[in-house]
């Protein structure tokens, strides 16, 4: 792989990735948001598959698959699991902030994540350390999900980007954490989404519904 | 001397295969707290044989050194009372329907989890294995919370796993950042997360990167130590838990978190000069300690009064932590250590007051003292040793936090900290004395105090008592461990 065709690729793996994430900002059907989630996985592990055919790394390329197994299948389907039957199940409810103004959040988010990320490029110019706003961006939006939805499973799927957003930052800025490192967090957030899927099934049957807003009998 | 260092993490996970392949029985209980008391044994046995230097197991994956050792005592002290109160605990729950068979088996196995997911964690050289394990005490923790599977648990549950999941996300991408700064500095790829080898090369960490990472580290272990901005899960989760993982929870989880911090800032302060860390440490701390003093004030839950207890102390840990020196550093673990075991002590009587009132209202227990022998007198010592009254360590401790202010030019915040103090101390000791002394009449329940109970209860107090009294061979290794973080004399 050149060098030219190596820089291209990780670019458009990096910017798919932040498209995965302004395009589930902006869906509110909750089956999408998992598909569109999906697809951010794809993105994410496309990251150290690049870099690991290019540095002829097998443990990278390892990790890549890995990741690929458990972002882009494992997870997408243990949360479209989660998604209920019933058709108001099925759609996010009325937003909190409407969809122009999530959009334009996530405009102003990914500015942000330009200024941040100043000092990351500074110390280490390269190709791949330069797509890094794109993954800081995908967490920052990630907060934003998180904060502005009201239905459980959006809440996780939010959780699941802001780790996508942070592996990205992991394997564009240092070629991924050590593998030990690596193995640890994705068992961890496996285990977490496999939690709030538990969470979501109990609130089903408690409440009769997901939606957050009926978490509100504890406060001071 | 190897071996030791495995047995802290192993003995919890073998006392949590057992409960997995028996449920809750007396044996696997009873095996969970030899597992805890083993925790606290290895401690001290590694404890006697460093000195004031670290040694390491399983190549370089684990290290202890003095911090790790009080952390361990920590867990293994508060650990021991925990899981033996735990017995009786559960036994009444499933008498009384609260909870079922699966709902036992489960809390069974996931304490000594926790257990062994903590020791990990501050045993771990690799800053980054530490991350994974604190973040395994979030998912080992969860069902715990969840355990009455009440409307309100199920909210507390939620809470705790989706605002401690973001929080400590933050701090794995601070870790993140601080390898990419650690790389440049010239450590080697595998080894560039080890404390060992950042502490080397954190002179050359790039520092506009390092500010980044440690802003993100402070934002995200302060999540699981309870400090603001991601403070908000803490009351919820506290005070749903079952009794004795409120007292872990409470008494070594947050504490675990925050050393996380300790060893974090060990290094930025090599790398940015200590004013960054100081800074950031005094404005969580003490916001941490306004908003638990005001809420302390209006509280009517008993459990929630307990949990902005432990905020409160938190907070105040962290602006010790801010004044840096070997005194505040000392006096910050002594603190911990004291809080753990007072903490324990209130939240384990606490367990015995809710179960017979079927109610955490403050306004509903009254005369404990005169109802219960052993509950009162353990809730009175655990509230004495929380309020900082002589002879119990939380005095000695909260006087050299003061003194270690004054000397490191901090009045201001000092000042400020007491004056919260004042109020929480005030709100605590109104609230104590109405459930202690309050009038009773006949128609109060029993309060029924199993075995188990009563003998986590009455060592905790003699406990309280001893550490009071004597700090002993504490003394040293609190110090010995201060001078392992750099601090100045």
């Amino acid at each position: 792989m050149t060098q030219a065709t190596y820089a291209g690729v990780l670019d458009l793996a990096a910017g798919a990735f932040l498209l995965a994430a302004v395009l589930i900002v902006w869906r509110r059907e909750l089956r999408a948001i998992v598909r569109l989630l999906a697809w951010q996985g794809v993105a994410l592990a496309a990251i150290p598959l690049t870099e690991g055919i290019h540095q002829r790394d097998a443990a990278l390329l390892t990790v890549g698959v890995i990741v690929l197994l458990l972002k882009a299948v494992a997870l997408p389907i243990l949360l479209g699991r989660a998604v209920g039957t019933e058709d108001h199940e099925r759609r996010e409810s009325t937003p909190l902030v409407n969809t122009t103004a999530s959009l334009l959040i996530t405009a102003a988010l990914t500015v942000l994540a330009y200024a941040v990320t100043r000092p990351i490029i500074a110390l280490d110019p390269t190709g791949a350390t330069r797509a890094v706003p794109a993954a800081f961006a995908v967490i920052l939006i990630a907060v934003f999900v998180m904060v502005s939805r009201r239905r459980a499973l959006s809440q996780a799927v939010g959780f699941l980007m802001l780790d996508n957003g942070i592996a990205a930052t992991a394997f564009l800025i240092t070629a991924g954490v050590p593998l030990i490192v690596e193995l640890g967090a994705s068992l961890d957030a496996l285990f977490a989404v496999l939690v709030l899927g538990v969470l979501t099934g109990r609130m089903r049957r408690a409440f009769g519904d997901t939606d957050l807003d009926q978490l509100r009998e504890l406060r001071d | 001397m190897n071996i030791l260092l495995l047995v802290p993490i192993l003995a919890p996970l073998a006392a949590a295969v057992l409960a997995a392949t028996l449920g809750w029985r007396r044996l696997s209980a009873s095996v969970t707290v030899f597992a805890a008391l083993s925790v606290l044994i290895s401690g001290a046995a590694i404890g006697s044989r460093i000195g004031s230097g670290a040694r390491f197991s399983v190549g370089h994956l684990l290290r202890a050194d003095a911090l790790s050792v009080t952390m361990l005592i920590v867990i293994g002290t508060v650990g021991t009372l925990a899981t033996w109160a735990g017995i009786g605990y559960i036994n009444a729950e499933l008498a009384h329907g609260h909870t079922d068979s699966r709902g036992a088996n489960l809390y069974g196995v996931l304490v000594p989890i926790f257990l062994a997911a903590m020791a990990l964690a501050v045993l771990a050289n690799n800053i980054g294995v530490m991350w994974v394990a604190i973040e395994a005490t979030t998912v080992a923790t969860a069902f715990l919370v969840g355990h009455r599977r009440t409307r309100a648990a199920l909210e507390a549950t939620w809470k705790y796993v989706v605002i401690c999941s973001v929080g400590i996300a933050l701090a794995f991408l601070g870790t993140v950042l601080l390898y990419f700064a650690s790389l440049h500095a010239g450590a080697p790829s595998g080894s560039a997360l080890n404390i060992d080898v950042l502490l080397t090369h954190a002179a050359r960490l790039d520092p506009a990167v390092t500010h980044l990472a440690a802003g993100l580290l402070l934002l995200g272990y302060g999540a699981k130590a309870g400090l603001v901005p991601f403070h908000t899960w803490l009351a919820d989760a506290h005070s749903q838990s079952p009794a004795p993982v409120s007292a872990l929870m409470s008494g070594v989880l947050l504490s675990v978190a925050f050393s996380a911090l300790l060893r974090v800032k060990s290094v930025v302060d090599l790398a940015l000069g200590t004013g960054f860390l100081r800074t950031g440490l005094l404005i969580v701390g003490l916001l941490t300690v306004l908003i638990a003093a005001s809420l302390l004030v209006v509280q009517t839950d008993f459990k929630r009064m307990l949990a902005y207890s432990s905020m409160e102390n938190m907070g105040l840990v962290a602006v010790a932590a801010a004044a840096g020196t070997e005194l505040a550093i000392a006096a910050l673990l002594l603190h911990v250590l004291a809080h753990g075991i007072g903490k324990a002590l209130v939240f384990l009587a606490a367990g015995q007051l809710q179960a017979a009132h079927d109610s955490t209202a403050i306004g509903d227990v009254t005369g404990v003292l005169a109802r219960s022998r052993v509950v009162g007198t353990a809730f009175a010592v655990g509230l004495a040793v929380l309020i900082g009254l002589p002879p119990f360590a939380m005095f000695a401790s909260e006087l050299s936090i003061s003194r270690a202010l004054a000397g490191a030019h901090l009045e201001w915040a000092l000042g400020t900290a007491l004056l919260l103090m004042v109020i929480a101390f005030a709100a605590l000791a109104r609230n104590g004395s109405r459930m202690l002394l309050g009038p009773h009449d006949a128609s109060s329940p029993a309060i029924a105090v199993p075995g188990s109970v009563a003998g986590a209860l009455v060592t905790g107090v003699i406990l309280s008592v001893a550490l009071g009294l004597t700090a002993g061979p504490f003394t040293q290794l609190f110090h010995t461990a201060a001078t392992l973080l750099g601090a100045a004399p």
